[in-house]
């Protein structure tokens, strides 16, 4: 086997230096009955040029080269090369959480800027290493504020992501913890009026999302103000961190649950991912996952260190904040190195033409389809709605390899045939053009159809 | 240095600021394509909610973020520079054919939301080893959605709620032995279950008499690792599984150490009704310095209908496609379906090895752990002398008479070229050294391993004072973990 590095000999050698006559009598231990006498029924050992062959007949199954405009918590934005090559470092890429810091000071002074950075984008005081993804850090921070009021319940806008809305749910459910919603208005915004009757004395916190799932810019003052008001605290879930170029942080609220995936790291069919907290300084103590802090060594030197670790599950087992262990140190690297490829200037210039392709784009679908909630202020997220079914209008698409936009009957069957369309740096002109002339025409058979049913009726 | 180090040898390496403190305005590492749609005007579009600035975001160039990263990366240790043996870690090698076909275009740019139609590759991939997990651990069904090995405990427990619930007696307890990981308790405390400490017996194995008293109907499992965190199999496990069953728990098993038992023997054949595996240790994805990891869970057939959504199924076509319509199911543990990236490299691995590469692997991680444990017997003290499987644990017994404990002999292997190996876990062994060198490490760098620790307990003897003192070679001396808790200092601020 070519990753072991022993040849029969030295397995030979080893085996009489520890006096063992045969590799069995080290697996004397596990009882005879239990014993496995035959070989796995796994697929034959492949050579490296085989292995490469069958992903790649894999990668060619996976429909590559189409255009999409798909977005819902996942975004296609370009991903520069350095990245790879960085991430790619053996000394990155090898190493384990940096436990021992004195040998992991490269992972820790990255983390620590990472750390840096996201405060920067949030408007925050502190934010940790990260955490498996969005949807599970906004379950977290849930549960954060719940230990930092002391109150039992939540309330959660209707136009968060609707698996991060599942997943809160399931964590939810054994800490007895009553989960209400509240819904959205025509403009696509939370209902104010309503999360003003929603928020009751236990109500720990209000989660939101901003831009919400529909690509909608939510009112954070007014928001923070009723939340506040009633002692509760606002957690905002950011799901496409590209916005934070030029979208208003949530500076009103008390925690951010972020997804850095747009930040440098491939959609992958829906993972790894870069979940992130951020908080004010106050809360840190509440904060699950890993903190890197800055600190002196023996001769005054600076350096960096895992910190607040009684916090954690290896010291206070039951009693931690949480049971998470890894964060996604590899993936923080990635947007870590995207943050700086981008900077001050190049973040807002991105999300600025992320913005333009959107708006060209809902303007475009707007000749022909209704497009949902356009009083408020949107990213690159938009709903368009269609007299046909989207699955069939998405269908035809695919023969021009195009992913048409996600179809929302599963998650709000009240909005009929709407999908949820995004467009990023990456959408072409050329590409938007067709996408609407499809749209555009399906418009124009079903007007005809109706047309026709209506002459029938006569 | 008083001892010789055949392992390693000191030499320069570049001294690298905080990225913000080598940035300054109009340095750019970027460069977007002429726009191809009608500018917009920000103002109008967003108003109020438009973003005034970007604060303190730094500004460099390209080259300087090549030697940034290069540099702080020369600081790291990893298992491309030698041996990791960080015990319970499972630190081996990270093929590198992994990281290509996981960077394929199908695969890479794939969006969890296209059809199914043109998701095919990437359902077989889940389906193929999904296939291949379940064969290896011996169970029924799978899920492969938990991002981690903790969030796969949490997974697991919430199976054991939804079964317990679902026979409408949902019970109270949890028990954990003293040995498990941290992750163990907080997981069950997480799914609001009671936790209940489970002594281990003079040999470093589950109290069998102990269990049987403990066990009633108000417990809904255990969770036990096998081997335990000593290294150690639970040779009467066949028993610890009857007690379980007899009175309607569950036995769950934390699959940490299962790099001692792929190929050689499977959990489902020795009672465990379900388990999660750490795909980032046992199948050779990359640790990438704390995640991404991915912890699939693995199950008995009793507990199918409360796997989390969505479940990959082949329809009636043939094709592969995701089933959301499952009534029983505990819900969903994270958004999409998992850590995908994880699962390709996971399979590549399976598939470099076969079966025969698969059972070589666990033996030779056994065979390794014996070598270092013969090595070093009668150096450290060996306060379990059960047969160990995949991990040795050793304490600081016979040098804390000198004042010298665990962590500070681990220090002192830093100036030896080596990774440290797990301090002061188990929590059962006082002042532990727990010693994993995986199959990846070859008889030289093991002999190189076992001389630096003898070398090590000699200088203890001879100047204790000099090992308290390290590491002398690292960019960095020891640093102050105290004050970096006490008053946290958690992100760069410019300077005033």
């Amino acid at each position: 086997m070519r990753y072991l590095p022993k040849s029969p000999a030295d397995r030979e050698a080893i085996l009489k230096a520890i006096g063992a006559r045969s590799i069995d009598d080290l697996f004397a231990p596990i009882p005879a009955e239990y014993r496995l006498n035959r070989d796995l029924k796994v697929p034959r050992q492949m050579a490296e040029s085989e292995i490469v062959d069958w992903f790649r007949e894999r990668s060619r199954e996976n429909g590559d080269g189409y255009a999409t405009f798909l977005g819902a918590g996942a975004y296609y934005h370009y991903r520069p090369v350095i990245i790879d090559s960085l991430i790619s470092r053996g000394e990155f890429l090898t190493a384990y959480t940096p436990y021992q810091a004195e040998i992991s000071q490269g992972t820790l002074q990255s983390i620590f800027e990472f750390q840096t950075m996201i405060c920067e984008l949030t408007g925050m005081e502190v934010a940790n290493a990260s955490m498996y993804d969005g949807s599970t850090a906004a379950a977290e921070a849930v549960m954060m504020a719940v230990r930092l009021t002391g109150r039992r319940s939540a309330v959660i806008a209707r136009s968060v992501h609707p698996e991060y809305r599942e997943v809160l749910t399931t964590y939810a459910r054994h800490q007895g913890l009553p989960l209400s919603t509240v819904d959205f208005t025509d403009s696509g915004r939370l209902d104010l009026r309503q999360l003003e009757k929603s928020i009751t004395a236990e109500t720990a916190c209000v989660l939101i999302q901003s831009p919400s799932f529909f690509g909608t810019v939510e009112d954070l003052v007014a928001i923070a103000d009723i939340t506040h008001k009633h002692g509760a605290m606002l957690v905002v879930a950011i799901a496409e961190a590209i916005s934070l170029g030029i979208v208003e942080p949530p500076r009103q609220a008390d925690i951010v649950a972020m997804e850095a995936q747009s930040f440098g790291v491939p959609l992958g069919f829906g993972g790894p991912y870069c979940g992130v907290i951020a908080t004010r300084q106050q809360y840190v103590r509440q904060m699950p996952g890993r903190l890197v802090g800055q600190t002196t060594d023996r001769n005054g030197k600076r350096g960096f260190v895992l910190t607040l670790a009684t916090r954690e599950q290896h010291i206070r087992r039951e009693k931690a904040t949480s049971n998470i262990c890894t964060n996604q140190a590899l993936i923080a690297l990635m947007a870590n190195i995207f943050m700086n490829v981008y900077g001050k200037v190049g973040l807002r210039e991105l999300a600025k033409q992320n913005l333009a392709k959107a708006a060209y784009a809902a303007q475009q679908f707007g000749k022909h389809a209704k497009v949902l909630f356009s009083d408020a202020p949107r990213f690159h997220e938009f709903v368009i709605q269609t007299s046909e079914d989207p699955r069939a209008i998405n269908n035809r698409m695919l023969g021009h390899k195009i992913v048409g936009g996600l179809p929302l009957k599963k998650f709000y069957p009240e909005l009929g045939n709407a999908s949820l369309w995004c467009c990023t740096e990456m959408t072409s002109r050329t590409a938007i053009d067709t996408a609407v002339a499809m749209v555009a025409e399906s418009e124009r058979s079903s007007k005809s159809a109706n047309a026709e049913v209506a002459e029938v009726a006569r | 240095m008083k001892h010789q180090t055949r392992k390693a040898t000191r030499h320069v390496n570049q001294n690298e600021g905080l990225i913000f403190e080598k940035s300054s305005p109009g340095k750019a590492a970027w460069r977007l394509p002429p726009l191809d749609v009608p500018e917009v005007d920000t103002q109008e579009l967003l108003g109020p909610s438009a973003r005034k600035h970007l604060g303190n975001m730094p500004e460099v160039s390209e080259i300087e973020i090549i030697r940034h990263f290069t540099r702080l990366s020369t600081w790291n240790y990893a298992i491309d520079l030698g041996m990791y043996p960080l015990g319970s870690c499972t630190m081996k090698y990270n093929p590198r054919v992994n990281e290509v076909v996981s960077r394929f275009d199908g695969l890479a740019n794939a969006h969890p939301y296209q059809p199914e139609k043109i998701s095919q590759g990437a359902l077989r991939i889940i389906k193929t080893l999904s296939e291949c997990l379940i064969e290896i651990t011996g169970m029924d069904a799978i899920t492969l959605q938990p991002a981690a090995g903790a969030h796969g405990e949490l997974t697991g427990l919430l199976l054991v709620r939804g079964y317990h619930d679902s026979k409408g007696a949902p019970r109270k307890k949890i028990l954990i032995p003293d040995s498990a990981h941290g992750t163990n308790p907080a997981t069950a405390a997480t799914v609001g279950y009671a936790v209940e400490n489970l002594k281990s017996n003079a040999q470093g194995m589950v109290d069998v008499a102990a269990l049987a008293s403990q066990m009633n109907e108000d417990v809904a499992a255990l969770m036990l690792t096998n081997p335990n965190t000593l290294g150690v199999f639970e040779q009467e496990i066949h028993k610890i599984a009857d007690i379980m069953h007899a009175k309607g728990g569950l036995l769950y098993m934390d699959g940490a150490n299962m790099n001692a038992l792929v190929g050689k023997v499977r959990p489902g054949d020795f009672g465990v009704d379900l388990m999660h595996l750490n795909l980032h240790k046992t199948f050779s994805t990359p640790h990438g310095g704390g995640g991404p990891g991915s912890g699939p869970v693995a199950i008995k057939k009793i507990l199918e209908p409360f796997l989390p959504t969505p479940v990959v199924i082949t329809k009636p076509d043939g094709t592969l496609g995701f089933d959301y319509d499952r009534p029983q199911s505990v819900g969903r543990v994270r958004a999409f379906y998992g850590n995908f990236g994880m699962f390709v490299r996971a399979l590549a691995y399976t598939l470099a090895n076969g079966p025969e590469g698969l059972r070589q692997t666990t033996e030779d991680a056994v065979l390794n752990a014996n070598y270092i444990r013969k090595g070093l017997e009668g150096v450290y003290d060996l306060p379990y002398s059960t047969p160990s499987m995949h991990e040795v644990v050793f304490s600081d017994k016979l040098q804390a008479k000198k004042g010298v404990k665990t962590m500070d002999i681990a220090k002192r292997l830093i100036d030896y070229g080596f990774h440290p190996y797990t301090t002061a876990f188990p929590l059962i062994v006082p002042g532990a050294l727990m010693i994993e060198p995986t199959e990846s490490e070859s008889k030289e760098e093991m002999d190189l391993f076992i001389e630096a620790m003898k070398s090590i307990a000699e200088e203890v003897e001879e100047d204790p004072q000099m090992v308290l003192d390290a590491p002398h070679s690292t960019r960095v001396s020891r640093l102050d973990e105290v004050a970096a808790a006490r008053k946290p200092v958690l992100r760069w601020t410019p300077a005033e």
